[in-house]
């Protein structure tokens, strides 16, 4: 996974609640196998008309929003289907970072998964980066410290340390959970001793 | 008692395999369900680092996203968009490379993944089972951590067959009460998520209890906790009891002989003691639940079908009623409507919250004799192969046909429309589906969330119509 450095980008805003992943990229792009590619079928109905015309009054077909890093957003983005193919999508057009008051759980895992920074903020701060974002402004993301810069002002944000820790350092989970081996090892002769049951009984 | 646990705490604690240093837990997966969508990637990445799956004795595949619900007879030849076929194709040799075993698009078993995993009795109380898709949570219904997670999750799990998980916390739903004439489970978690908001359930299990869930077939359960994430909830669990042990004896993959009176002796232990800590608590009363419908593209725009649409204007909160203005254009409905006085030109009957045997009986029963109404097109999509065989001997698809059903072979189809099955533009569905998300089956249609009863009667009815009274 890529490691995540600081960001410094005007901040796209689509101040709406509970956009899900249906939205973030529709159903008849995710037959793909692969992860690549995905960028410009984000948010394809809105961004498309169903003739396959890009939409010029979405915001993110207009310049310069359209080259933005930072989404800011309502409250439970990302909820609904499971599907790896949102951030995938998201990445893919440029978004590295995505600040709303809250988010759906499996979106924030797999946004996490992939190197895209998920940040909640309350509303209220929300609003004041929006106001100033609308102005075509720069914001500086630095996960490092916990700030957003905007100005000559700073804000914090909290985030889970183990969070932080695997995007600055681009950390493989599965090769971190690999080093427990052992442990795996231990749970599995333990439990298939003590609960035979629990194996999928194929006779 | 001393330090009392809930169902989820004493599943959790008895898959801890330890800890990372960031303080993560590292949680066993005892089951593990791969459809087509969501693992090709997995699989790719497991080749690129040169990595094994850990326990294909411990997985399960099966195609149902993607797959046509009619003339299925050529198999996976009768997928004809190209680019889903190879994804099947896909899945079919991942699982085969890496000795999974596969269900075939022509076995009778084949059906949507969380309908075939209890049915098989591939899903067990006090296990934890993960699946590449967010209704992973239906087999929560066994008393089981069940949730669904992304293609990197699915990488990380046949690698390592656990993931790293934080503890979410404990959320419990009281229900108690008797539901009236054809109302359903569907209408409860509809009620549900119309009172808590979709987002109530974010870095919550929900356990859900109370005399109402005692009472309910494991199909009805099965409905409830498959719509949890419906509520942002991590996963939905029910203790096990009798019912639960009654549905799972003797079915294909569950425990044989001794195993299953061992296991049955554990299965006992899974229920939250007495005083054990909830962070949060709901209770609801169903005696006077009416049958639910969605106006919006939100699951939790739920009203009762005799019931007006809401006004924007009468919320509070600027957001939520920017969001319904923006729901109701998309809809084409217009607030003080009847919901009664709203009329349908499609009704889609399956999906893996309603498409088990219980909810075609349920919605065969309000139709029999009756004739769908004139241009309403009306499909019926068993979950699986056994539901479509048990409901073919029971004459439950005669009473479809006979109705002008169309009677299809088993998939998620038109649920989110990935095969051919979709709506068309501006469309109006009534579907006993999970999600009413703006496009979601199909560009520009527009779907009403019901209950298995409820569509089957708007589909005589043509519009929608309260199938609590006359019915």
């Amino acid at each position: 996974m890529k490691k995540f450095y600081n960001l410094e980008s005007i901040a796209v805003v689509i101040d709406e609640i509970n956009i899900d992943t249906d939205d973030i990229i529709p159903k008849q792009f995710l037959k793909t196998i692969q992860r690549s590619g995905l960028g410009k079928f984000l948010f394809y109905n809105r961004r498309y008309d169903s003739s396959n015309n890009k939409k010029d009054n979405f915001i993110l077909n207009q310049s310069p929003w359209d080259s933005a890093e930072i989404l800011i957003t309502g409250s439970n983005f990302g909820c609904g289907s499971s599907r790896e193919h949102a951030p995938w999508a998201l990445l893919d057009f440029g978004i590295k970072c995505i600040i709303a008051p809250s988010f759906a759980d499996i979106f924030y895992n797999n946004s996490i998964k992939n190197g895209l920074l998920p940040l909640t903020l309350s509303k209220n701060l929300i609003n004041i980066l929006s106001d100033y974002s609308l102005k075509k402004k720069y914001l500086k993301v630095s996960l490092l410290d916990q700030k957003i810069y905007y100005d000559d002002i700073s804000l914090d944000f909290t985030i889970p340390n183990d969070i932080k820790e695997r995007l600055l350092n681009g950390y493989d989970d599965v090769e971190l959970t690999l080093q427990k081996g052992n442990l795996i090892n231990l749970y599995e002769k333990k439990q298939y001793n003590e609960k035979s049951w629990k194996l999928v009984d194929n006779e | 008692m001393n330090n009392p646990k809930t169902l989820f705490d004493k599943v959790w604690e008895n898959h801890i395999v330890g800890d990372l240093d960031s303080g993560q837990n590292i949680i066993y997966i005892d089951r593990h369900l791969v459809h087509e969508v969501t693992s090709p990637q997995a699989f790719e990445g497991l080749r690129i680092h040169n990595r094994k799956v850990r326990r294909p004795d411990l997985t399960l595949g099966v195609a149902d996203h993607n797959v046509p619900t009619t003339s299925r007879n050529l198999g996976i030849e009768s997928i004809k968009d190209k680019i889903a076929r190879i994804q099947v194709e896909t899945l079919e040799k991942n699982l085969a490379e890496n000795n999974i075993e596969y269900i075939p698009l022509n076995s009778i078993n084949q059906g949507i993944v969380h309908i075939i995993g209890p049915e098989l009795g591939f899903t067990l109380p006090g296990t934890t089972i993960v699946c590449g898709d967010s209704h992973t949570s239906t087999h929560g219904a066994f008393g089981a951590l069940a949730f669904g997670i992304g293609t990197s999750e699915v990488e990380h799990v046949l690698a390592t067959q656990t993931l790293l998980q934080t503890k979410p916390k404990n959320m419990k739903i009281e229900i108690n009460g008797t539901l009236g004439k054809n109302i359903s489970s569907k209408d409860i978690i509809l009620k549900i998520i119309s009172q808590i908001g979709t987002s109530a359930g974010t870095g919550h299990v929900i356990e859900f209890m109370g005399s109402t869930i005692k009472k309910m077939s494991m199909e009805e359960r099965m409905t409830i906790c498959n719509m949890s994430i419906e509520a942002g909830a991590k996963a939905g669990m029910i203790s096990p009891d009798i019912i639960t042990l009654e549905y799972l004896k003797d079915k294909k993959f569950s425990p044989k002989n001794k195993k299953w009176d061992r296991a049955t002796q554990e299965w006992k232990k899974l229920y939250s003691d007495e005083n054990a800590f909830f962070n949060t608590s709901y209770n609801i009363n169903v005696d006077k639940l009416k049958p639910m419908v969605t106006w919006g593209t939100s699951p939790e725009d739920g009203i009762s079908i005799n019931e007006a649409i809401p006004n924007p204007s009468d919320f509070e909160n600027s957001e939520k009623e920017k969001s319904m203005n923006k729901s109701l254009e998309y809809m084409g409905l217009t607030p003080g409507t009847k919901m009664t006085d709203v009329s349908i030109q499609k009704v889609f009957i399956g999906s893996c919250t309603n498409g088990r045997i219980e909810d075609l009986r349920s919605a065969s029963s309000v139709i029999k004799g009756k004739k769908v109404a004139k241009n309403l097109h009306a499909i019926v999509v068993p979950g699986s192969g056994l539901v479509k065989k048990i409901a073919e001997e029971e004459g439950i698809q005669d009473i479809f046909l006979d109705a002008g059903f169309e009677w299809r072979d088993p998939g998620c189809s038109m649920c989110l429309g990935m095969n051919p099955d979709q709506l068309e533009n501006q469309e109006r569905c009534a579907s006993t589906s999970n999600r009413n998300f703006e496009g979601r089956q199909g560009r520009g249609g527009r779907t009403h969330l019901v209950s298995p009863a409820t569509a089957a009667a708007c589909a005589i009815a043509g519009t929608f119509v309260d199938v609590s009274e006359g019915w």
